[in-house]
């Protein structure tokens, strides 16, 4: 017989855990319970029902159809009032009954009514479900005042809701300070004039002594005297996890329901998950952590055993059409805290970013808001921001906005700006798959939209469009997993391959419980690539995980012919090789010859089954695959130099043939190149490379972290060093360091920015011993990684993958 | 009305790779799972005709080498949430042979 499930709450929370479990396959007979009368509906949106922007069938996430197609038995309007635990059963407000095997409390949170005098008044409610919202609206219809006790979030939600349906609105706020959990006093000072200015009136420092009325409310005392006259009272004055239910059965709760990391309680065949639930100490109101909670729970459900919930942090933004406001982690800070603040109060703008060590703690942004996303992303990874922590008051620049100029906010966009360069979508596209999908997180909308699926630079711009849409709340996992194989991150994985000797793939799915067989196209490449460079003399490389420009070395294009790119060392080439190059092109029809950036000659249109013998042809001239395909290393890029140039102060074209013939064939995270210039002209333009030699006279300069692809990166200076040996020797330790410690597809701009250029300094410069260990351990994994693709490939037992096992003829007669 | 013809022997395809056989200029994509499962399909991605065969089998699914829709191998139908489906050709294993329906 099928275990049994029973879900007690129909809300966002527990239907999104039934929704992950039936996604594992997982074999239970669910039935769930839900004391409201509808299927599971967004309760994020209420604000915008309330504002009449959607309406309730327009957040309806789930609908009876849905519950009847999985088999699922639900007990809409039904409310759960007795576990008994002996028997393993819950019993119902109307007598049903269920048994289960394992039971998932989701009972959410109730909205805090202040115990005060006339609290259950005609007219007194909170602000948490449909009912709250329809109450509003009847109000709005018949009545004239309102005042909505609680100048948090929510509470200004429910005043900009009822002002807009033409009611005289007041907050009352206890503190001098609006959303206090969220805002300083100045943001907070800010939003308060702007929410005057629409109109609503705010009476703070009020603590709330007595509510007045005979049936239904007429008005509120204050406990400094102050009176107001009222007919409706809405109290948003924070939630309560909702935890009546579980204290009656005896299971153990605090504040919330208390959970280990994989969502049981204190009894383990109970489940818990939501805003009932107290985890590590911390109760959310937020929907971000609730999904994280349901997909934990879910996979432990499913008997997986490998999904631990380790908590969320959380930003803010309010959802009132025309204030931006952001706010993440701890925006106030303690003594060992640095502020950086920036006011322009004419144009409304204030922004302060809490530092400690470099690193962000906290964010407040009001006015604008742009750059909260990035901000957040810096302060969940932890990113050392020294290194333009002069301008990151200023924001990511035009990356953050994909190149559409830093004025225009996600609430003044059109609906059919282009958000997404590559892929051609608009903020229309991604907001109506949001509203008609119920997305809810950056990778659904990516899945769906393809926005920010393929360069990434409009990220921050679709989180920003995302959290607009979806509603007040925006949150992370604090650590991103590699992908939906795994729960485990890029940088636990590479660990667990060092520190468990792991050399195989197999090995890895085994040992870190890989939920698909053999990974997706995702991670079997990272794999790849941090096994052989852990292990390069232990690990096989495995071409099918691999890319197909890699496995045979060429890089795809869209009529299937592929790309043949011989190696100049350092951008230098020979009669004799143009001459092989020439009659190869001839010889093979190809349709395009092509000089590329990196100084050397791109013949395109090549089919694939020429490949083997158009790259036999080219060594015999003595050249090798130039690696134009592969995240490895690509050119060395050089000017000509002091055997020439008169203003050449160094050997740059002598030095660049070192660079490359030292690293050539060596597997890097993302593509590497590398450039020297002679002189302080930089004609080679080593400052846009990842590593770049800048000669001067009494030597050379080495210059880093440097991109110029989708977001333009200059380098930082590294070093500066007197010898050719001392250039070869940082850029062999600095490489491998890139290779040993950078996520696969990180290239090395974005890495050094996460790990900061201190921390690279400190590996390379300060620490000799390093440097040199570094440096051997690079020159070690080279004597296995530099062998010519091409003389391996084109070798006779490798020469069928490149033509059909079989070309079929109908004049031939097939065979039975 | 389809004849089974031999196109190869299971070890001419490697393992979670794919080859193609060129039936009168029309390429259908041999695959090969981790199970030693053959499969069968067109070698067009119904979303800009990527040579399905180039692409990266994991699980029973192959993902296009362009732009990384992922097709089902058992069915041909696109993985949600893209759209759309590849013709499928019967194959099967007697041995080490593979059999294609033509």
């Amino acid at each position: 017989m099928k275990e049994r499930l029973v879900l007690v709450g129909n809300g966002m929370a527990g239907v999104r855990t039934i929704e992950e479990l039936l996604k594992l396959d997982a074999d239970y007979d669910i039935t769930v319970f839900g004391a409201e009368p509808y299927g599971n509906y967004n309760r994020i949106m209420l604000s915008p029902m309330l504002t009449g922007e959607t309406t309730l069938d327009a957040i309806m996430l789930n609908t009876p159809e849905w519950y009847a197609e999985h088999d699922i038995t639900l007990h809409s309007g039904k409310k759960v009032v007795r576990i008994d635990r002996k028997n393993r059963l819950v019993i119902a407000d109307d007598g049903s009954e269920a048994e289960y095997d394992r039971l998932l409390l989701a009972t959410g949170s109730n909205p805090f009514i202040l115990p005060v005098p006339g609290h259950d008044l005609e007219g007194v409610i909170g602000f948490r479900d449909v009912k709250d919202v329809e109450a509003m609206i009847d109000a709005a219809q018949n009545h004239q005042r309102a005042v909505v006790i609680g100048g948090g979030l929510l509470g200004l939600e429910a005043a900009n809701g009822l002002m807009k349906r033409g009611m005289r609105v007041s907050v009352v706020h206890i503190s001098d300070t609006l959303m206090d959990q969220q805002l300083d006093s100045e943001a907070g000072q800010m939003l308060q004039r702007e929410l005057q200015a629409r109109g609503v009136e705010f009476l703070m420092q009020a603590s709330t002594q007595e509510i007045v009325g005979k049936e239904r409310v007429e008005g509120i005392k204050f406990a400094d005297g102050r009176e107001v006259q009222t007919d409706l009272v809405v109290m948003a004055v924070g939630i309560r996890p909702n935890i009546e239910l579980a204290q009656s059965a005896g299971i153990h709760c605090e504040r919330g329901i208390v959970v280990n990391d994989t969502m049981q309680s204190f009894d383990p065949r109970v489940y818990a998950v939501g805003e009932c639930v107290q985890h590590r100490g911390t109760c959310y109101g937020l929907v971000a952590p609730l999904f994280e909670m349901a997909k934990v729970a879910a996979n432990h459900l499913a008997k997986l055993g490998y999904g631990r919930y380790e908590g969320s942090v959380t930003s803010t933004k309010l959802k009132v059409t025309g204030i931006d406001l952001f706010s993440a982690g701890d925006f106030h800070g303690d003594d060992e805290c640095e502020r950086i603040i920036y006011r322009d109060p004419s144009k409304g703008v204030y922004k302060k970013i809490v530092l400690k060590d470099n690193r962000i703690e906290g964010a407040v942004l009001y006015g604008a808001t742009m750059d909260g996303p990035w901000y957040f992303q810096l302060m969940r990874e932890g990113s050392d921001v020294s290194a333009f922590r002069d301008t990151l008051m200023f924001g990511q620049g035009d990356t953050a906005d994909a190149g559409h100029g830093a004025n225009h906010t996600v609430m003044n966009m059109s609906d059919d700006t282009e958000v997404c360069g590559c892929n051609g979508v608009t903020k229309g596209d991604i907001v109506r798959a949001i509203q008609t999908e119920g997305l809810f997180t950056l990778d659904e909308v990516k899945a769906h939209t393809k926005a920010s699926a393929s360069c990434g630079g409009c990220t921050g711009l679709v989180e920003q469009i995302l959290a607009a849409t979806v509603g007040t709340d925006h949150s992370h996992p604090k650590v991103k997993p590699m992908c939906g194989c795994t729960d485990h991150s890029h940088d636990q994985v590479r660990e667990a391959i060092r520190s468990e000797q792991l050399t195989s793939m197999d090995a890895v799915f085994k040992k870190l419980d890989w939920r698909t067989p053999n990974g997706c196209p995702s991670c079997r490449p990272a794999l790849n690539y941090y096994l052989i460079s852990s292990w390069p003399k232990e690990a096989q490389d495995d071409p099918q995980s691999r890319f197909i420009n890699e496995r045979v070395h060429g890089n795809i294009q869209k009529d299937r012919s592929y790309t043949v790119v011989p190696r100049m060392w350092g951008g230098v080439t020979t009669p004799a090789e143009l001459r092989a190059i020439a009659d190869a092109a001839e010889k093979y029809q190809v349709p395009m010859v092509k000089v590329t950036g990196g100084q050397r000659i791109d013949l395109v249109g090549v089919k694939k089954e020429d490949l083997p013998a158009m790259w036999k042809d080219l060594n015999a001239a003595g050249m090798v695959s130039g690696h134009a395909y592969g995240k490895a290393l690509r050119t060395v890029k050089t000017c000509i130099g002091s055997q020439y140039c008169r203003f050449g102060t160094q050997d740059s074209v002598g030095l660049g043939i070192k660079l490359e013939k030292m690293t050539w064939g060596s597997w890097t995270a993302h593509k590497y190149k590398m450039a020297v210039s002679g002189c302080p002209r930089n004609c080679a333009e080593a400052t846009i490379k990842d590593f770049g030699v800048v000669a001067i006279d009494s030597g050379y300069e080495l210059h880093v972290g440097g991109n110029g692809g989708i977001k333009v990166r200059v380098t930082d200076l590294l070093a500066k060093v007197e010898t050719e040996e001392e250039v070869l020797e940082y850029a062999a330790a600095f490489m491998q360091l890139y290779r040993e410690e950078a996520r696969y597809l990180e290239r090395t701009a974005p890495w050094i920015e996460r790990v900061g250029l201190n921390y690279v300094k400190s590996r390379i410069i300060d620490d000799m011993e390093n440097r040199k260990t570094l440096h051997a351990r690079f020159l070690e994994s080279q004597q296995i990684a530099q062998n010519d693709p091409w003389n391996e490939l084109s070798k006779d037992e490798h020469r069928l993958q490149f033509v059909p096992m079989k070309t079929l003829n109908s004049e031939e007669k097939p065979h039975v | 009305m389809s004849n089974w013809t031999e196109v190869g022997q299971l070890n001419d395809i490697p393992r979670l790779g794919s080859r193609v056989v060129d039936n009168n200029g029309e390429e259908i994509a041999i695959f090969r799972t981790s199970e030693d499962q053959v499969f069968a399909l067109r070698n067009r991605c119904p979303h800009k005709n990527g040579p399905l065969s180039e692409g990266m089998v994991h699980g029973n699914k192959v993902a296009c080498p362009l732009h990384n829709w992922n097709i089902d191998l058992t069915s041909g139908e696109v993985v949600a949430p893209d759209k759309g489906c590849v013709r499928r050709h019967e194959v099967k294993l007697e041995g080490e042979t593979v059999l294609l329906a033509i």
